[in-house]
């Protein structure tokens, strides 16, 4: 086995304010971030704060920047690296910082209380749920989200604007209601929810320009863009741009 | 350009954004390593290079016929002052009052199908207007409203863009089957400029029906693919070739604009083309 003393830089601070430390720290054949992280809390700054949980990129917690890259400290493979480089470890830049590299994702948890929850059918009672497996096939995609937060981190709409987090839910929430919207056995039209209107008006999918950057960022290879986002957009267009779908839907619904 | 987010020093506003309060203390607008600004810095450069090819072409108004091929900007062509196409694209919708070129006419819909396409709206926003440049690097715009006011919102209409493009290219086969003639109008011919609008159009046809508007009228929009098989099939079909909508728009770009150089070079004399049978 064969180890290098590596470059590291680590933002320490709070709320108050804060740096950027150096550090040089002992990195072993096949360690990932998160492990000269814990190196470092271990030999060097042991009051340094991260959060983290399942070392296996499942339980989406220990979200942050390496190199100005959104990524899981947990999946991200230092012999990705250079052994000259030196690697800059920073705290998520799109949500207040609670301490060194933890911030406070609490705003997602808000847009997430905000989306409408699944609507169970009238009629089919709790284990009686039949459904074929092309129907679920859209929504099980989205199902694998770990909830790590760095699309929502990564978009422009809110990274870049603090303004926009009232009007805009985020490409992982956006996410969500296409999920329902696609579900097979949402009821929620039935009962007078339209959640390809509501995308548009309550959840800002008109701010999302489909830059891609959220697809890029996805830990879990989630095509958040193509198979969310813009389905969710055609879908708003059905709805409120689409004269000719309008006018289908309500001969449709005077002839059923 | 794509390039250059740093604040100016003139710059007094309250820092806002990855500066703004509340936020890690950090100065940098990005702390990327790598050459994020070389895809933007390179759509923007091919973007380019085909608006002005395009915009000459267009308004040269010449050298675009050259029996029995007709460039793909003029096609089809809907003033009286277009040249005279033997059975080719001339419907002389506008009549004889349109004295501009009559390729304008024609590529208001190409183009709004492609100024309006989700991945051309991608490669623009980060490469042109830098919103944003790449992915986790600071937009240098102080407001943000995406495509939620006039004039962004007319993104909407991409569909009625994408029904217009599907007859364009059905008028662009149309050409591509005349192609299969030779100067004198004698079918069961081809020459080297068959072979390009062949290409030429596979690749329209493939750009156009892997659009994400496409994707959804097809059967995107339902709810239970089980209850329709059919359209469950042409979905995934689509999906297939949607996933690469990217290299198609590109690639159909070039196409486009080589078909239409080609037609080009023939109509002013820089070479014969060259006759397979």
């Amino acid at each position: 086995m064969s180890s290098y003393e590596a470059r590291f830089r680590v933002w320490r601070g709070d709320i108050e304010g804060g740096g950027l430390k150096d550090f040089e720290v002992e990195v072993n054949d096949g360690e990932v971030v998160l492990d000269i992280v814990h190196r470092l809390q271990a030999t060097q700054a042991p009051d340094l704060a991260v959060r983290w949980n399942c070392k296996a990129g499942k339980c989406g917690s220990c979200s942050a920047e390496i190199n100005g890259r959104p990524r899981l400290l947990c999946m991200t493979r230092m012999s990705v690296f250079d052994r000259e480089e030196t690697i800059t470890v920073t705290p998520l830049r799109a949500f207040p910082v609670i301490r060194d590299l933890v911030t406070d994702v609490g705003f997602n948890y808000r847009k997430a209380w905000e989306i409408p929850a699944f609507v169970p059918p009238e009629g089919v009672g709790p284990g009686e749920y039949r459904m074929f497996q092309e129907d679920v096939d859209r929504s099980q995609e989205f199902r694998k989200c770990i909830e790590c937060f760095l699309c929502q981190d990564t978009c422009h709409v809110v990274r870049d604007h603090e303004e926009n987090k009232t009007a805009f839910a985020g490409p992982r929430f956006l996410m969500r209601v296409a999920e329902l919207d696609m579900h097979p056995l949402d009821a929620a039209e039935e009962s007078g929810l339209d959640r390809g209107r509501t995308a548009q008006d309550e959840h800002g999918l008109g701010y999302c320009n489909i830059t891609k950057c959220c697809t890029e960022v996805c830990p879990e290879g989630i095509k958040i863009t193509d198979n969310a986002l813009i389905p969710l957009k055609e879908r708003a267009v059905d709805r409120k741009y689409d004269p000719l779908v309008w006018l289908g839907s309500k001969i449709r619904r005077r002839s059923s | 350009m794509a390039t250059g987010t740093e604040p100016s020093p003139t710059d007094h506003r309250p820092p806002s954004g990855v500066r703004g309060a509340g936020r890690a203390a950090i100065a940098a607008p990005h702390l990327r390593t790598d050459r994020w600004w070389l895809a933007p810095a390179a759509t923007a450069a091919g973007l380019l290079a085909f608006i002005v090819y395009s915009t000459w072409r267009a308004f040269a108004n010449a050298d675009y016929y050259a029996a029995p091929y007709v460039s793909p900007f003029f096609s089809p062509c809907l003033a009286e002052n277009c040249q005279s196409m033997r059975s080719g694209p001339n419907w002389e919708l506008f009549g004889g009052w349109w004295g501009l070129s009559p390729a304008i006419l024609i590529l208001i819909f190409p183009l709004g199908f492609r100024l309006t396409c989700y991945y051309y709206r991608k490669a623009y926003y980060r490469g042109f207007w830098a919103s944003p440049p790449a992915c986790a690097v600071a937009e240098p715009h102080r407001k943000y409203t995406g495509e939620t006011r006039f004039p962004l919102i007319l993104q909407n209409i991409h569909r009625y863009f994408f029904y217009a493009a599907i007859l364009v290219a059905g008028i662009l086969t149309y050409d591509t089957v005349l192609a299969f003639r030779d100067e004198h109008y004698a079918w069961g011919h081809m020459g080297l400029g068959t072979l390009v609008f062949l290409v030429n159009i596979a690749l329209i046809w493939a750009y156009t029906i892997s659009c994400h508007s496409c994707r959804h009228i097809v059967g995107g929009q339902l709810k239970h693919f089980s209850r329709h098989p059919v359209r469950y099939r042409a979905w995934r079909f689509v999906g297939k070739l949607n996933a690469h909508h990217m290299l198609l728009a590109w690639v159909s770009l070039v196409s486009v604009s080589l078909a239409d150089f080609y037609v080009y070079l023939v109509a002013s004399g820089v070479f014969d083309d060259p006759r397979f049978f």
